[in-house]
C-alpha cells in the first residue's frame, strides 16, 4: 500500500510543487540577471531584493479579468493553454533526480518512475506539446498570433529533427532508452556523455533553445514585428499558463541535457576514489547544481545575442544543424560497432 | 476486473473520436478528435504492455503527421461547406462497400485467431533479450528484415518523390 500509492503520490506531490515554484523563480533569476547584464538593479521594490516579485506577479495575473475575444474558437482558445502546460508538467514523471536513496531505512527512489522507453516517452510528449502553440495561434482568430503560431510550430518541427538525431547518438553509446540506465552507463564509461559526444551536446544545446522559443530563436515572440506573439489576444492566467510552460519547458531540457550528457545525479569523477570527500554532498543536489548551470547559460544568452531573422534560423536548423547530427550518429554508429 | 473496465473506456473512447472525427463540421476539430483519439489508442498499447509502440504512435502520429495536417488545413481554409455531389447515393453505396469488407477482415483475422492460439507468446518466448524496444528490435532484424527493409525503402522513394516534386529544377 505504502510502496505502491503513497510514496508515488508523495513524489508526483512533491515534484510539481518544486517545479512550479522553480518556474516562478527562474522567471525572477531571468529578470535579475539580465538587469545586471544591463548594469540595472531589477526587481527590488517586494521584499528584500525583491524576492517575493513572484508572489505579487502571481496574484496579479489571478486578479487580473480574463477575455475571450468574441470571435475566437472557444473551445480551443481555452483548450489551447492548458495542452501546452500540461506535457510540459507530465514529462517529470522519467526524470531521474537521483539514485535508489535509503530514507529512514526505506528505500526510495528518486524518480517517480524509471520507464523502458523513458527517453522516447520525453520525445513524444514534447511533440505534443507544439499542438498549444498552433492552437493558440489559430483559436485567437488574429492576424498577429496566426503568423507568430504558425513560425514557432515550423521552427519547432525543424529543431525537432536535430534534437531527435542527437538523442539518438546518446542512446547508441549507453545502450538503452531508460534514463535511469543512460545515468549508469554513464557511470561505468567513466566519463560524462559530454566529453564523448561534445557535437551532439552542441548540436542538443543550440536545438533546445530553439525548441523552447528563447533567445536567439524567440521568433515567436518578435515584438518588433509580431506584437506579443502567439499569446497576443490570451490574458491573465491563461496567459500565465503559456508563460509558465515556457519556463517548464527550460527546466525540462535543462534536466534532460543533465541526465544525458553531463552525468545526471553523479558527482564530477564518479570513479575516482580520492574524490570520496564529495559525497558528503547528496545526488539529486548534483543534479540541481548541473541544472540550475544550464538554465543560467539560457539566461547568459539571452542577454548576450541578438535575434536570429527568419530564414537565417530555417537555415541554420537545416543545412547546418540536422547535416551534422546525421554525421555525428552515423560515426557514433560506426564507432561503436567497431569497439564491440 | 479494473482491466477490463479501462479497455472498454478506452475503446469506447478511441470509437466515440473517431465518429467525431467524421461527423463535425469544423474541420480543425476534426483534426484535433484525431489527435484525442491516437492519445487513446496509443493508451490501448500501453495496456497491452506494448510500451514502444505506445511512444512510437505518439511521437510519429499525434506528434508529427497530425501537425502537417493541421497545417494544411489551417492554411488552406476550409470555412466554405463542401458541394453536394449529383448523386448522393453513390458515396453512401461506396461507403457500405468499403464497410463490409472491412467487417470481412476482421471476421477473418478474429477466425483465424481462435483456430491458431496463443503464438504470440511462443515467439517471445524465444527472443534472447529483455525489454520491449530491445525485443520489437530483435524480430525487426531477424524475423521481419525483408518486409522492414521494404518499408524503409518505400520510405526512401516516398522523400526523394516529394523532392522531385518540390523542385522541378534542381
Amino acid at each position: 500500500m505504502i510502496d505502491t500509492f503513497l510514496i508515488p503520490l508523495l513524489k508526483i506531490v512533491v515534484v510539481l510543487n518544486a517545479t512550479l515554484v522553480g518556474v516562478t523563480y527562474m522567471v525572477l533569476l531571468e529578470r535579475k540577471v539580465i538587469a545586471w547584464a544591463q548594469s540595472r538593479l531589477g526587481p527590488m521594490r517586494v521584499g528584500p531584493y525583491g524576492v517575493l516579485q513572484p508572489v505579487a506577479d502571481a496574484i496579479k495575473l489571478m486578479l487580473k479579468e480574463d477575455i475571450t475575444p468574441v470571435k475566437a474558437d472557444k473551445w480551443v482558445f481555452t483548450a489551447a493553454p492548458i495542452i501546452s502546460m500540461v506535457p510540459a508538467l507530465i514529462v517529470y514523471a522519467v526524470i531521474p533526480f537521483g539514485p535508489v536513496v535509503t530514507i529512514f531505512g526505506h528505500p526510495v527512489s528518486l524518480f517517480i518512475t524509471d520507464i523502458n522507453v523513458g527517453l522516447l516517452y520525453i520525445v513524444s510528449v514534447a511533440s505534443v506539446g507544439v499542438y498549444g502553440i498552433i492552437l493558440a495561434g489559430y483559436a485567437s482568430n488574429s492576424k498577429y498570433p496566426l503568423l507568430a503560431s504558425l513560425r514557432a510550430s515550423a521552427q519547432l518541427i525543424s529543431y525537432e529533427v536535430a534534437v531527435t538525431l542527437t538523442l539518438v547518438s546518446v542512446i547508441l553509446m549507453a545502450g538503452s532508452l531508460s534514463m535511469v540506465s543512460i545515468v549508469n552507463a554513464q557511470y561505468n564509461a567513466n566519463v560524462w556523455f559530454v566529453f564523448v559526444q561534445p557535437l551532439a551536446f552542441g548540436i542538443f544545446f543550440i536545438g533546445s533553445l530553439a525548441e523552447t522559443n528563447r533567445a536567439p530563436f524567440d521568433m515567436p515572440e518578435a515584438e518588433q514585428e509580431l506584437t506579443g506573439g502567439f499569446h497576443t489576444e490570451y490574458s491573465g492566467m491563461r496567459f500565465a499558463l503559456f508563460f509558465l510552460a515556457e519556463y517548464a519547458n527550460m527546466i525540462v531540457v535543462s534536466s534532460v541535457a543533465t541526465t544525458l550528457f553531463l552525468g545526471g545525479w553523479l558527482r564530477p569523477f564518479p570513479n575516482v576514489a580520492a574524490l570520496h570527500f564529495l559525497d558528503i554532498i547528496p545526488s539529486w543536489t548534483w543534479f540541481l547544481i548541473k541544472s540550475f548551470v544550464f538554465l543560467y547559460i539560457f539566461i547568459w544568452v539571452r542577454a548576450t545575442l541578438p535575434r536570429y531573422r527568419y530564414d537565417q534560423l530555417m537555415r541554420l536548423g537545416w543545412k547546418v544543424l540536422i547535416p551534422l547530427a546525421i554525421v555525428n550518429l552515423v560515426v557514433t554508429g560506426i564507432i561503436r560497432v567497431l569497439l564491440t | 476486473m479494473i482491466e477490463a473496465i479501462a479497455f472498454y473506456f478506452i475503446a469506447a473512447c478511441i470509437l466515440g473520436f473517431a465518429v467525431l472525427v467524421v461527423s463535425t463540421k469544423d474541420t480543425v476539430h476534426s483534426v484535433l478528435f484525431l489527435v484525442l483519439d491516437f492519445l487513446f489508442v496509443s493508451a490501448l498499447y500501453v495496456m497491452l504492455g506494448a510500451q514502444f509502440l505506445a511512444a512510437i504512435q505518439v511521437l510519429v502520429y499525434a506528434g508529427g503527421i497530425v501537425v502537417l495536417y493541421l497545417f494544411v488545413v489551417m492554411l488552406v481554409n476550409l470555412k466554405r461547406p463542401a458541394e453536394a455531389h449529383q448523386d448522393p447515393h453513390r458515396r453512401s453505396k461506396l461507403g457500405f462497400g468499403l464497410a463490409g469488407a472491412v467487417l470481412a477482415e476482421f471476421g477473418v483475422i478474429v477466425a483465424y485467431g481462435y483456430a491458431r492460439p496463443s503464438q504470440a507468446i511462443a515467439a517471445t518466448a524465444s527472443i534472447p533479450v529483455a525489454g520491449n524496444t530491445e525485443q520489437v528490435g530483435w524480430l525487426l532484424y531477424t524475423s521481419y528484415l525483408i518486409p522492414f527493409e521494404i518499408a524503409s525503402m518505400l520510405l526512401l522513394v516516398a522523400m526523394i518523390g516529394a523532392i522531385v516534386l518540390a523542385k522541378r529544377e534542381l
